[in-house]
């Protein structure tokens, strides 16, 4: 055992790339085989597939390793996302803004959310766990009362919204490669554009070293100068609007505002982030380490419906997986 | 113990080391950080169960595969940083891990309250209530808590890493007194410290570790300071205290009647204090623990959220105190006490510990650059003497001299005008004290001003130029670098 745990220990910062080339070799070594007995291999089909469905949690992981590196979290990205879904479907189907407006408004409304969050963990003092615990509950209530509970669509006859069907299916986004039909949506691209964007931002901006020091010595960061109280802000209200854009993808996908959206979501995005190797502790871990997460989350996920597993039993599956990677990741342990 | 080998991951860390101690007697054990003074003791209480070597107690070999093993066997130890629980009672505590129970099974929390309270009376003349959380009883009592709960296992052999370094010096002379009594009831005491004074007033015998190797053993006696250091850090160090006859310039920091109370209590901490600074110049600040010295440099540097009463002036512009990143802007570093908790960030490089603090000038239009980074931060390494193997090496694996080098370079990467050094060197080694002496005189003269807390009154006296004294938050005495004596500055603490 302690010669596995020796070679384990070299692997180091790799460890989440190497789980995730594993899972690779695996799905093409033992093609899982559908319903009608095909093997499917992990070819571009499949990858668009796991990155469309899996665009939401990706997004909401994003934004959700910023905090966490700070040493917080937000179990509220869930409701933000439903409710920055119905604000948005109400903008667009039953008020009929004009798209640019109902897409500004509805990520201000999460954005504005998320701000909230980092003035009570902040200023307010209170607990990360306890304020967006509060927000969550308080977010879900909003996406219920602002429809009374009934999903929100357009009229009967009148077809789906423009910006949906842009969001969602972005027609002039379809590229055929040698006969492979290929459909960028901007819903599926919103996921490694936030990636991309919010690594960037972590890695190689002020902004993101202070997240760092934040997570790492509160106390020292701020000894070194640091406005400690408006960086989390910054990070919640950040958080907030990843799960705004992931709302907008919500309903434009689902054609409707659905009070119900995002419902356990937060918990994907939170995986993603501990499977990848950030630690919840804060102050150690990267968005890239996050991409990893949330594509070895997809990539089994995928494998394992297409094997027929339900939904309870691959949420086990996923359960298992937490454990394994925060053990393989060792220093995990408690300190 | 004989021939003591131990490896970490293939690294040998102690090369075959011997060392006895006998029955009544305090041996110090000293060396640099890094030496192995802690892994040999570690191997002793049974930390590390696997090493090379022997290890006989009372003649008999005996081999610890836990602490367990190791305590039942009578060898307890002390650690540098307690391992109390704050929340949790004295007498519980003490008897953490070994409670009285009653008969069903439960603990039997009035005995341990008895023999908490006998425990503490009776062998160290402490008399508190063992009701309270221990996290609420100053350090000192804290540490003496640790003392009892090593005795309570009925430890005839008891390790002290450290153990004054966190104490007022009327602590620490109670704890000399307790150590006096161990010898004479027929414990052996080994005792872990950097402090010169205390090793020669407490130790029989003196072993010296450097770099995993046992250089040698002798009495107290035998051993004076100047072979004792050379054997520490392998190199003769001709003048401790390298201190350069300074000529100041004219002022760089005006401090004008600064008050403070502590928020929440409001007892005042600073009380209506007054000093200049200028360029070029050490001031030292002495006093006793609770002063209020930490407490005045805190207060300029803006650290405490709260405004203070009175001016401050930085190269003659008024300084507008309440946070720290306006006291960085003006020209204000300040390198605090306990750097675990307040300088570093130990998840974080090396290099990226350097530039937190000034950021900005690895980030000219807001985008970090590694290169630029690496070019701010590497200069450092030679200047100051780190010992690593790459900038890019997490803080937490550099030894205590070299951690407090890196903080070191942080507040010069601000290019500070005014440099607050609280308590620089402790906690490290010999070897880097002599560094950050020699890195204080450069700075000296190259005009940046200094103020320098330091406990360690012979390192007060040596390097100030001059002297100011507080006491109950108010500054007492101001003493030249002539009149000043470690009589006259205690006469002027207390």
């Amino acid at each position: 055992m302690s010669r596995v745990r020796r070679a384990l220990r070299r692997t180091g910062r790799h460890r989440g790339l190497l789980a995730l080339l594993v899972v690779l070799i695996g799905w093409m070594a033992y093609p899982p085989h559908d319903a009608t007995g095909e093997a499917i291999w992990p070819d571009m089909r499949q990858q668009q597939d796991v990155f469309f469905e899996r665009a939401q949690y990706g997004i909401l992981a994003a934004g959700m390793t910023l905090v966490i590196l700070t040493g917080g979290i937000d179990l509220s990205v869930g409701s933000l996302l439903g409710m920055t879904a119905m604000c948005f479907s109400i903008f667009v189907c039953w008020w009929h803004w004009p798209a640019w407006a109902a897409v500004s408004a509805a990520l201000a409304v999460a954005t504005l959310a998320g701000a909230v969050n980092g003035l009570l963990v902040s200023y307010g003092g209170m607990q990360p766990f306890a304020a967006t615990l509060a927000m969550m509950v308080f977010a879900r209530g909003v996406a219920k009362i602002v429809s009374n509970g009934a999903k929100v669509q357009t009229g009967l006859g009148e077809g789906s919204p423009w910006i949906f069907t842009q969001i969602a299916y972005t027609p002039w986004l379809r590229f055929d490669m040698g006969g492979l039909p290929l459909n960028l949506s901007v819903a599926a691209l919103l996921f490694p554009l936030s990636i991309v964007l919010l690594w960037l931002i972590s890695r190689y901006s002020r902004f993101g070293r202070h997240l760092f020091a934040i997570g790492g010595n509160e106390e020292a960061a701020r000894l070194s100068g640091i406005r400690v109280k408006l960086n989390q802000v910054a990070a919640y209200a950040i958080c907030g609007l990843t799960a705004g854009l992931a709302g907008l993808c919500n309903a434009a996908r689902l054609d409707q505002g659905d009070p119900e959206a995002g419902g356990t979501f937060e918990l994907d995005a939170i995986a993603a982030v501990v499977i990848g190797g950030t630690s919840l502790m804060g102050g150690r871990g990267g968005v890239g380490l996050t991409l990893i997460g949330a594509l070895i989350v997809g990539y089994v996920e995928k494998y394992l419906s297409i094997l027929g597993w339900s939904l309870p039993a691959r949420l086990m599956a996923k359960g298992v997986i937490i454990v394994v990677a925060v053990l393989i990741q060792g220093r995990g342990a408690r300190k | 113990m004989a021939g003591i080998r131990k490896a970490f991951g293939g690294v040998e860390v102690l090369h075959g080391v011997d060392f006895d101690l006998r029955r009544g007697e305090v041996h110090a054990l000293v060396g640099e950080n890094g030496a192995g003074k802690s892994t040999l003791m570690k191997v002793l209480c049974g930390v590390h169960a696997e090493y090379d070597g022997r290890i006989l107690l009372e003649g008999r070999p005996r081999r610890f595969g836990s602490p367990r093993d190791a305590e039942g066997a009578g060898v307890a130890i002390i650690h540098q940083e307690l391992s109390l629980v704050p929340d949790m009672t004295v007498a519980e505590n003490i008897f953490m891990g070994s409670e009285p129970t009653t008969r069903l099974g439960t603990v039997d929390h009035r005995r341990m309250r008895r023999d908490a309270e006998r425990l503490l009376a009776e062998r160290l003349g402490l008399r508190i209530d063992v009701g309270r959380p221990i996290g609420e009883l100053p350090i000192g009592v804290q540490q003496l808590a640790e003392v009892a709960k090593a005795l309570s296992r009925d430890a005839s052999i008891l390790i002290m890493d450290e153990p004054t370094s966190a104490l007022a010096d009327a602590e620490a002379e109670r704890l000399f007194g307790i150590i006096a009594q161990l010898k004479t009831s027929g414990a052996g005491v080994v005792y872990i410290s950097h402090k010169m004074e205390e090793i020669y007033r407490l130790a029989d015998r003196i072993t010296v570790l450097r770099d995993g190797d046992l250089i040698g053993t002798a009495t107290s006696d035998e051993l004076p300071q100047e072979q004792m250091i050379t054997w520490m850090v392998g190199r003769k160090i001709d003048q401790f205290f390298p201190k350069q006859a300074a000529s100041p310039g004219d002022e760089i920091l005006r401090v004008e009647r600064l008050s403070f109370r502590e928020p929440g209590t409001g007892k005042v901490l600073v009380d209506d204090a007054s000093f200049t600074v200028r360029r070029g110049e050490i001031v030292g600040l002495g006093g006793l623990m609770g002063c209020g010295h930490t407490e005045l440099l805190g207060a300029i540097f803006g650290r405490f959220g709260q405004v203070p009463r009175g001016r401050i002036e930085v190269d003659g512009e008024a300084l507008p105190f309440g946070s720290p990143s306006s006291a960085i802007r003006a020209g204000v570093a300040l390198l605090t006490n306990d750097r675990k908790i307040s300088g570093l960030v130990l998840p974080m490089s090396v290099l990226h510990n350097m530039t937190l603090a000034a950021l900005r000038r690895a980030a000219p239009h807001g985008w970090l650059r590694g290169g630029l980074e690496r070019q701010l931060g590497e200069p450092f390494v030679d200047q100051l003497g780190i010992r690593l193997r790459s900038v890019a090496d997490e803080i937490g694996t550099l030894s205590g001299g070299n951690q407090q080098k890196v903080v070191l370079a942080k507040w010069l990467m601000t290019q500070p005008k005014v440099l607050l050094l609280d308590e620089p060197t402790r906690g490290i080694d010999v070897g880097a004290k002599h560094d950050i002496y020699e890195q204080m005189n450069q700075l000296a003269a190259a005009g940046i001003g200094i103020v320098l807390i330091t406990s360690e009154l012979p390192e007060l006296l040596a390097m100030s130029d001059r002297i100011l004294v507080m006491g109950r938050g108010r500054i007492t005495a101001e003493l030249t670098r002539e009149e000043a004596t470690q009589e006259r500055v205690m006469a002027a603490a207390m």
